[in-house]
């Protein structure tokens, strides 16, 4: 039998060291990770269609619909009356960068359980690095969806200012960081892509309703003053307010904080979650699934 | 502790160094205490039947999961205070396939070289000469869902040398493949050990893989059993073959750790 060895050190000899990553590195990654996400985005089809079918069927039946029951009184950032198709465009907006946001929620938890999730983590970049590429991946796809959706709109006369398209922008940008940002941790504690169906149920609409997405908060209000502060306490609702004072070149503080605020919240709890070390994957590996 | 350095003569770091490492699913032990350390440029077979530890031991070397008892260091690069450098000098190929089927063969490369800093002409070249060592040359446009098996592993161990790895992983990289690809993969893995100095690390319950200038490091229900040289874990065990050794070392409860000097 030999001497046990050293553990790292045999012979004395320090381990070499790399040139470290430099920015021109870290942006290629970003970019590997970007460009495989919108590779998958444009191989599925049937995704971007029903994202975009989604909102749709609701900005031309149910808008149309409930035009003359749902009123809308004149509330900021409008300074007029304005169509109830108007109103709930930018709901919709919402509405696509929260399913998207869970769709790479889905996404997260399909890679892990095929496999794929292992070659990012397993990555020599750090991996709150990948995280947040991974994050600005779904983001990037997020927004294309909104702008497809906002054409479509304008075409069928629902139209916003024109920097308006502009201003939305970094809004659209900051709530569906803070979305994919929720999918992210979420996707953590989802064990098996089954549970998915969990995920809809308990989070997409109640947090889809709970907002001012399709209807004005102080209506909520007169309903039931607990739903309404439900809906204050819901993230979503900011997420929502932003994008709607964005398309007036508005910027809603509130708003403003709460999103950046939950965005660099759930980042943290992601971060957290996929650490091996410290994070939620520990409880995986105790009982010897996938991280 | 078992710790026996399955490699030959110390005269430099220590390509895998495990080191007293423990890990537990619950209350249910996957490896214990297990120690050894291979050194570069050769090629070591990790030993075990179902259920020894062998993907366990994968996972903490990979960093999927935290090595919380014990340690594990690559080239000297303690997988916890230093991943990224630790990761850097290893390449793996999981038993589950790891090939996104909606992408073509070169999308998934491009894919792996981005998320080592690899990109443009570079990551090209390397591909296109990746391709060609794991005979797969012309396929690159082919989406990875129209792979075979075998061709899907020999992509695979492609990805896991884009980056110019010092140690390579391969996690049952046989496993459901027909005689032919097994041998053909097993060659060209044999080939990069000796061409380009590779340091292996082949975790397998097939007994048929192992050759007698291998190194192994047998795993028995998570423990460490044996390790060293082929032909001297044959004869500290007793036997006639590996095959003989594996199988009684497999079944029957080893009074003591058989350990050989390389």
């Amino acid at each position: 039998m030999s001497a046990p060895a050293v553990p790292g050190k045999v012979a004395g000899i320090m381990p070499v060291r790399s040139e470290p990553f430099g920015l021109r590195h870290y942006l290629i990654c970003l970019k590997g990770v970007v460009l495989r996400e919108c590779l998958r985005f444009l191989h599925q089809r049937e995704r971007f269609i029903s994202s975009l079918v989604r909102p749709l069927v609701w900005l031309f039946i149910f808008a149309a619909g409930f035009r003359q029951v749902l009123g809308v009184s004149i509330i900021p950032p409008y300074k007029t009356y304005v169509l109830y198709e108007v109103y709930i465009t930018p709901g919709l907006c919402g509405m696509i960068l929260l399913f998207s946001g869970m769709q790479s929620s889905l996404s997260m938890v399909y890679d892990r359980e095929m496999g794929n999730m292992r070659i990012l983590l397993v990555s020599p970049f750090p991996r709150w690095f990948l995280l947040v590429s991974k994050m600005l991946a779904g983001v990037a796809v997020s927004i294309v969806q909104v702008y497809a959706f906002l054409i479509v709109a304008w075409l069928w006369g629902v139209k916003a200012p024109p920097l308006g398209y502009l201003y939305v922008l970094p809004a659209l940008f900051l709530s569906g960081m803070m979305l994919c940002a929720l999918g992210m941790l979420l996707s953590s504690l989802i064990k098996q892509l089954e549970n998915f169906a969990g995920i809809m149920n308990f989070v997409i609409f109640p947090g889809y309703f709970a907002s001012p997405a399709l209807y004005p908060l102080w209506r909520i209000q007169e309903a039931s003053p607990l739903l309404y502060k439900i809906c204050l306490c819901n993230p979503f609702t900011y997420a929502v307010e932003l994008i709607r004072f964005a398309f007036y070149g508005q910027i809603e503080w509130l708003s403003l904080g709460v999103v950046a605020g939950c965005t660099l919240l759930f980042l943290g709890g992601a971060i957290i979650a996929y650490d091996p070390s410290r994070g939620l994957v520990i409880r995986k590996q105790d009982m010897g699934g996938n991280a | 502790m078992q710790h026996m350095r399955t490699s030959g003569p110390g005269d430099g770091v220590a390509a895998l160094d495990v080191g007293a490492v423990s890990h537990s699913y619950g209350q249910k032990r996957a490896l214990n205490d297990v120690s050894f350390s291979i050194a570069p440029a050769t090629f070591t077979v990790l030993l075990g039947l179902n259920g020894a530890g062998k993907t366990t031991l994968f996972s903490l070397i990979s960093h999927l999961y935290d090595t919380r008892h014990g340690s594990i260091r690559i080239f000297g690069h303690d997988i916890r205070r230093a991943s990224g450098e630790a990761l850097r000098r290893v390449g793996i190929v999981f038993q589950a396939r790891t090939l996104d089927l909606d992408l073509s063969v070169y999308q998934n490369l491009s894919y792996h070289a981005s998320l080592h800093g690899i990109g443009g002409h570079e990551a090209r070249q390397r591909i296109a000469a990746l391709l060609e060592t794991v005979d797969m040359q012309g396929r690159q446009h082919d989406k990875a869902r129209s792979l075979s098996g075998g061709q899907m592993r020999r992509i695979e161990i492609a990805r896991a040398l884009l980056h110019r790895p010092s140690l390579l992983l391969l996690d049952e990289a046989t496993v459901g493949l027909d005689i032919e690809s097994r041998a053909g993969i097993l060659a060209t893995i044999r080939k990069l050990v000796q061409a380009e100095g590779i340091g292996v690390l082949w975790a397998t319950h097939l007994i048929d893989e192992v050759e007698d200038a291998d190194h192994v490091v047998i795993l028995r229900r998570g423990d460490l059993v044996a390790s060293g040289k082929v032909s001297d874990v044959i004869r500290a065990n007793g036997g006639n073959s590996i095959r003989e050794t594996f199988s009684k070392l497999s079944r029957v409860d080893t009074a003591g750790m058989a350990e050989t000097s390389p």
